[in-house]
């Protein structure tokens, strides 16, 4: 056995290996090591402001006391209403392409341009949404804000639905058939349950991806100092109170923006571990 | 090419003596895949009450076949059948078939065991369900039926309610089978029930197909020659898209007219 070990070509793989090893490490470490400094600095400058006047009171004028309660319910009004209208059209979608019409060419076409969507820059599809509704009616409203997260939330939930329905074996689908099962029933009773973890996923994903939307919002939604729930009129939400505070040359809304930011990369932080989770019990089921 | 199609040699009053019935006529039936011919005028009956058995080489067509006769290929493009394949008096690849009637009368169990993602119970009980309307107390009952017709009763009598797929293999084929008959089908149709599985659940399957036999027609797929001579009363041996020779099981393991057939029964190839 020894006999054939060619011991210089096997030292040789030996140290390409080690170093392949070591830049691969050290760019995983550079890269992980920005990642760190960022929540690290998140945390320390926004836990400092966080305290329940954060959660019970209004965005404060300069100055004066205050806190993220109109951005905040601004934001959930607005995310849930962006995953009530969008989620429903993407399941729908994803459910045609992995269906109905798997080897119709019209999926090939509708996969290629939900690509581009889900790549889309989001400060398009807040101009999009300020020409077809907010230059319409004539203001910006929390209408035009919901509309404009639902449109980025379409393409995540077409992609993920038309996924994990791809993951299904089709040996399953031939024993929903094998009973006499309709297609229907084959898909919502059979398909959608194989599947759902990963489709649960996707739309958590989705609500991931929009709660820190800044840009779309800004030409839709944009912004309101005061208490409003009030959808057809300018509405407040996170992301862009924390850019307007931020830019602020005022400490103390200055603050208010780091506060605002840690709230929403812990919000977004439980939604990944939740969608892990359950990802990870698609897999052991 | 010399295609000499052994049409049923068997006598209208074979094996016990007791007059045939023809369930399933299959006749001149050519099957495409594209462009691919996959079935060569091929030839067969599936007698009621009869488990035929049929065997050869991968890729020689004999799944195929079995999925024609629920029309499972049509869940996919490009495949099409021609010919005549009739169940009783219908005519099974009728563009008119209604295709879930005719698969709630032509069952079929596959090779790999296939388990819904809900619990065993229903499993069972989601085929009762869609075709008859009863209450509770019924639907417990057909689905205990069912589960002590696939032989597995009496090991999931107290976790009706686990996941079907925490099942082993072979009791997950068995739930798959309990799942067809609960339908309450005439025909099933079996893929290579066995070949994912160890030889005891193997022989627990063998079992079950014989009990089922007087109940329904049954056609099943298989590699393995030693099981085609176990479970079946006439047996089809297919090669190239071609059915070469059908006959009676014992006919044909001992004396088959075809050359290809008996170089295959004794291992001479595939």
């Amino acid at each position: 056995m020894a006999g054939v070990v060619n011991h210089s070509l096997y030292a040789r793989r030996r140290r390409r290996n080690f170093i392949t090893m070591g830049l691969a490490f050290g760019a995983t470490a550079f890269g992980l090591s920005w990642l760190v400094l960022i929540l690290l600095v998140l945390l320390w400058q926004g836990f400092s402001g966080l305290s329940w006047a954060v959660f019970t009171e209004m965005t404060p004028p300069p100055g004066a006391a205050g806190g993220l309660l109109n951005p905040i319910i601004g934001s959930l009004i607005m995310t849930a209403l962006a995953v009530v209208i969008g989620t429903p059209l993407g399941v729908l979608a994803g459910t045609y392409m992995a269906e109905y019409g798997r080897y119709a060419k019209l999926t090939v076409v509708v996969r290629f341009i939900n690509d581009i969507l889900l790549s889309a820059p989001s400060i398009v599809v807040g101009l999009f949404i300020y020409e077809i509704m907010v230059a319409q009616m004539g203001h910006f409203s929390g209408w035009a804000g919901a509309v404009s997260l639902a449109v980025i939330v379409v393409p995540v939930v077409v992609r993920t639905t038309e996924d994990m329905l791809t993951l299904v074996p089709d040996t399953l689908r031939e024993a929903a058939a094998s009973i006499g099962l309709p297609r229907s029933l084959m898909i919502t009773k059979v398909a959608y349950r194989a599947a759902r973890a990963g489709m649960i996923t996707g739309v958590l994903l989705a609500v991931a991806r929009i709660s820190g939307e800044t840009a779309p919002l800004l030409f839709t939604a944009l912004n309101n100092q005061f208490w409003s729930t009030d959808l057809n009129a300018p509405l407040a939400s996170l992301p862009v109170v924390i850019f307007q505070f931020a830019l602020s040359p005022y400490k103390d809304w200055q603050n208010l923006a780091w506060t605002g930011a840690l709230i929403i990369t812990l919000a977004v932080l439980v939604l990944s571990i939740t969608a892990r989770i359950l990802a990870a019990q698609r897999e052991s089921s | 090419m010399s295609v000499s199609v052994t049409v049923p040699s068997v006598s209208p009053t074979a094996a016990n003596g007791n007059a045939l019935h023809e369930k399933i006529a299959i006749r001149n039936l050519d099957f495409f895949y594209g462009e691919n011919r996959a079935l060569k005028n091929v030839n067969c009956s599936l007698y009621q009450g009869k488990v035929t058995a049929f065997i050869g080489p991968s890729g020689c067509g004999k799944s195929t076949l079995l999925r024609i006769l629920n029309r499972m290929y049509d869940l996919y493009p490009n495949q099409r059948a021609t010919g005549h394949v009739s169940l009783d008096d219908g005519d099974i690849l009728a563009p008119s078939q209604d295709l879930n009637m005719l698969r709630a009368k032509v069952g079929m169990v596959f090779q790999k065991p296939t388990p819904f993602p809900m619990t065993i119970f229903e499993n069972v009980a989601f085929g009762i369900r869609l075709y008859e309307r009863l209450p509770k107390s019924e639907v417990a009952g057909r689905v205990q039926q069912a589960l002590q017709r696939a032989a597995l009763w009496e090991e999931v009598k107290d976790k009706l309610n686990a996941n079907g797929l925490s099942l082993s293999g072979g009791q997950q084929q068995r739930l798959c089978i309990a799942r067809t008959v609960a339908v309450r089908p005439e025909v099933i149709l079996f893929d290579e029930p066995c070949s994912a599985l160890d030889p005891i659940s193997t022989a627990k399957i063998e079992e079950l197909i014989d009990e089922l036999k007087d109940d329904y027609t049954i056609a099943i797929v298989t590699h393995n020659m030693q099981q085609a001579a176990r479970v079946s009363d006439f047996t089809a041996f297919m090669y190239l898209g071609e059915l070469i020779e059908f006959d009676e099981t014992p006919r044909m393991f001992t004396t088959p007219s075809d050359r290809r057939t008996q170089d295959y029964i004794t291992g001479r190839f595939g």
